[in-house]
């Protein structure tokens, strides 16, 4: 397995470079996976993307780096100390650096020659791919750029590859695969490809890193998907605007970071209350308030389980990878129709910018929640009780009778009541839902060794990073390792928790916020107590190395 | 079933509210309009005013305080079959809702919203409301308010508005005649409902509005924006009621890729085909 970073300032086109470099690496056949490092601003400052590729699946990023892409000289002193032994730093002439490792090559004079200096980085693309033994052809650089940039740069893009391609050496061996018919897809697009297939028709937000992308995927796609995509003046109009849609008998969602969410919390209690069902997505960030806009972590499972005034039933799921990120939306989608409740899904940025190349998706597998047909007849109740606790729905324009919303407590009818006793009835009625949520809820997911001495416990994106730690520490072969990582935060499944947690000598929490909420909330709603945690929130995420070695400094 | 006959629940205001008036000419206006029940939508947020949809026999959404424009406006894009009416209170639509206001104005959706004027926050017991006097005196303005008055139909027409007039409770013949026109109008179109609150405002009363208002006639120009705005801005000892601008323009639905058909985008599935089609564009 390789990992190639791609390191220079905002504006400078490292975003691009790794995009088309992932593409082409992946269709040679290796599997991927790039993240993204990014500051928060248009110009300047310093981002990177590394590009982790091999015959295996790479389940997350590394720390260590066989070549560097460095399109300026700060991304050589930045990077260097990651590099490996017998690694490549490759840049342009002018950069100043006397390394052993570097590779420099006259980009920028490459690119001016044929005419456009700002191909310069195709050149830089030629040269990795010579280097890591990617094939390149003319007819295969031409249906690459076609995709990426406009018709008449696709020849001199084309001519730079080539330039860089016959510049260098091959350096390694290609790293073989068999991923060139999988899509490479980022975390938010997966999740809006996923809401796509549920049928959402409305979808409203207001602008926040790091869940942009998922309104700017839905944009692109609504014309021909008929669907409507609202950007609104704010994130409470965003909630309403999805709740209204929604109460009209349109599957809405609506998505946002952190602070939006934060805006969002009362509407989040008018989907509960008036029983409509709502998909709401928080892409975290690191917080409070403007935090890092454009990091990682994983600090809002205990504001997003509890947000809101009174109690009404929710459900919040946290996405793991690519594949969960489109199949767990589609499901989302059927349990806030199902239930008629609000559905959280809690994804961060880690997972939303990262790219992997996955096996095809099957937009089929998951079939959509058909509701009941209501009872006809011209006495139709919007909160009837039934023996489920769940009233069928219908929606304005039915000639069944009236439908109503109400956030003010109300009775069959949806007309405001006061009085004791349907209060007690409605809240029996909306709160028993989770009772039945609990029958679907899905355990987490066993990663490692069936019967763990030490148990990782997880949840969200660091599905990726745990699965490698649990496999670099029973290498070792002294104790026996697995992580348990949590898809389903709420209602919290304890089943296979409490089955393994009896059994194992210590149990350790793994998560990207400062205080451990996830350890919390199992304390809180199992008693289970854990022996120490692994935390950071420095807004990069942990790595699979960087968990088994801070596990084995701490001495478990 | 069917139906043009809108009926009233048993409501919870004040003898003597200016809202049963405005009910009563909803009521009215709806059943002149033929409108079936079962295709109407009242939208409230929270106040007295807001109630609104509780009392009367058509579909209702009564969401949250200062909220009531986001959920009518979505309503209406994917069933552009609603005929959608907001009757909210002056605090809900400028104050708490002031940002969705002006917004939704810009949006163009086929709504008609009626604002129940009453220059106080009657449900939470007669504090200031944007469009409060200077010097009103309630339990919080204790010395006066001392805020200039918000002025919602200049404000209406300055943000692009394509329909803006007003009317007052006690002229039912006036308000269901502006109801209407707000109701056949395509686009947004409000409607500022001066109503007394018999309990709160002591100041801003029947009489006091019955004595200033008077109707717009013909020397009133309401194609043109820059007379309309002369108008909005007389609120005083003459009050001007009727139409202050009308101007047509293209609809939110008209100008969506996704709407312009007609189209109705409730209970509607996904289309598998595509979703694969997007999958191998990713390969
Ligand atoms: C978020 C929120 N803030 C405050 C309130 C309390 N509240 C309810 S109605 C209202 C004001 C109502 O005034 P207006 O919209 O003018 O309606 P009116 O009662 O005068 O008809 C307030 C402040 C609330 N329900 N929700
Ligand atoms: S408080 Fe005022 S607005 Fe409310 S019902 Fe009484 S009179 Fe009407
Ligand atoms: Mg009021």
């Amino acid at each position: 397995m390789y990992n190639l970073l791609i390191g220079g300032a905002a504006g400078q086109g490292v975003d691009t470079t790794a995009a088309i470099l992932e593409h082409w690496i992946k269709q040679s056949g290796c599997e991927v996976f790039t993240v993204r490092d990014l500051m928060s601003r248009i110009r300047g400052g310093h981002n990177f993307s590394c590009i982790r590729f091999g015959a295996q699946v790479p389940c997350c990023h590394s720390e260590k780096l066989d070549g560097i892409i460095a399109l300026n000289a700060e991304t050589v002193s930045i990077h260097r100390d990651h590099l490996r032994d017998g690694g490549f730093i490759l840049c342009d002439s002018a950069v100043e650096t006397d390394d052993d490792f570097v590779i420099k090559l006259d980009m920028a004079a490459i690119a001016k020659k044929l005419g456009n200096a700002r191909v310069a980085s195709s050149v830089a693309i030629g040269a990795a791919l010579k280097l890591f033994g990617v094939p390149m052809s003319t007819e295969q650089a031409d249906s690459v750029f076609r995709k990426s940039v406009k018709a008449e740069y696709v020849d001199i893009n084309v001519q730079a590859v080539q330039a860089g391609y016959h510049a260098v050496p091959q350096k390694f061996e290609h790293a073989g695969g068999n991923a060139s018919d999988h899509m490479l897809i980022s975390g938010n697009q997966a999740l809006a490809l996923g809401a796509l297939t549920a049928g959402v028709k409305f979808y409203s937000a207001y602008p926040m890193s790091p869940s942009t992308s998922i309104m700017e995927y839905l944009s692109l796609k609504s014309a021909e998907t008929g669907i409507v995509v609202e950007q609104a003046e704010d994130e409470i109009g965003a909630i309403n605007m999805a709740v209204g849609a929604s109460f009209a008998g349109a599957r809405a969602m609506t998505g946002t970071s952190g602070g939006g969410f934060s805006l969002k919390v009362e509407a989040l209690g008018l989907a509960g209350m008036a029983e409509i069902p709502l998909v709401v997505v928080d892409v975290q960030r690191p917080g409070p308030v403007t935090g890092f806009p454009t990091r990682t972590e994983q600090s809002d499972l205990k504001f997003v389980i509890s947000a809101s005034q009174g109690e009404f039933p929710r459900m919040v799921i946290a996405l793991r990878n690519h594949e969960d990120a489109f199949y767990q939306t589609i499901r989302a989608f059927n349990m806030a129709e199902k239930y008629q409740i609000p559905v959280i899904l809690l994804s961060d940025q880690y997972l939303a910018d990262s790219t992997a190349a996955i096996p095809m998706l099957d937009s089929r597998k998951i079939a959509l929640y058909e509701p009941e047909e209501g009872p006809a007849g011209e006495d139709y109740a919007r909160y009837r009780f039934t023996e489920s606790g769940i009233s069928p729905r219908k929606f304005p324009g039915t000639r069944d009778g009236f439908v109503a919303a109400d956030t003010d407590e109300h009775d069959e009818y949806g007309h405001i009541v006061e009085d004791s006793e349907t209060r007690i009835r409605m809240m029996k009625k909306r709160m028993g839902k989770l009772a039945l949520l609990e029958q679907e809820i899905l355990e987490p997911e066993l990663l490692g060794e069936q019967s763990p001495d030490v148990l990782l416990l997880g949840w969200g994106s660091l599905y990726g990073p745990l699965e490698e730690a649990v496999e670099l520490l029973n290498q070792k072969g002294e104790k026996r390792y697995s992580a348990l990582v949590f898809g389903d935060v709420w209602p919290l499944p304890q089943k296979l928790l409490k089955q393994l947690a009896s059994s194992a000598k210590y149990i350790i929490h793994v998560e990207q916020n400062y205080t451990g909420q996830l350890a919390s909330l199992i304390a809180e709603v199992t008693g289970i107590k854990t022996d120490a945690g692994i935390l950071k929130y420095d807004g990069r995420q942990l790595s699979g190395e960087e968990i088994a070695d801070r596990i084995v400094k701490e001495g478990f | 079933m069917g139906g043009h006959k809108f009926d009233t629940y048993e409501t919870a205001w004040c003898p003597g509210c200016g809202n049963f008036s405005i009910l009563n000419s909803l009521q009215k206006t709806l059943g002149e309009l033929k409108k079936d029940p079962h295709d109407v939508l009242i939208v409230g947020g929270i106040g007295q005013a807001a109630k609104t949809p509780q009392y009367i026999s058509a579909n209702s959404f009564c969401g949250l305080h200062g909220r009531a424009v986001p959920p009518a406006v979505a309503a209406k894009i994917v069933n552009p079959n609603l005929t959608v009416i907001i009757n909210s209170g002056d605090g809900d639509s400028y104050g708490e809702g002031g940002n969705h206001f002006i917004h939704n104005i810009r949006r163009n959706v086929d709504i008609a919203h009626f604002i129940h004027d009453n220059q106080v926050y009657g449900l939470t017991k007669g504090q200031a409301s944007p469009t409060a006097d200077e010097g009103a005196v309630n339990d919080v303005q204790v010395d006066g308010n001392n805020n200039i008055p918000f002025n919602p139909v200049l404000m209406a027409i300055a943000s692009g508005a394509g329909f803006v007039a007003r009317s007052f409770s006690g002229k039912p013949q006036h308000l269901e005649e502006m109801m209407k026109r707000a109701i056949l109008f395509k686009g947004y179109a409000m409607v500022d409902i001066l109503q007394p609150c018999v309990s709160f405002n002591k100041v801003n009363t029947f009489a006091w509005y019955n004595k200033r208002v008077y109707e717009l006639d013909d020397t009133h120009d309401a194609g043109n924006r820059l007379a309309a705005m002369e108008r909005a801005m007389e609120f005083g000892d003459r009050i001007p009621i009727g139409i202050l601008y009308e101007k047509e323009q293209p609809t939110y639905h008209e100008k969506h890729p996704s709407l312009k058909d007609g189209q109705v985008l409730v209970a509607e599935r996904n289309n598998p085909a595509l979703i694969d089609k997007y999958m191998q564009e990713m390969v």
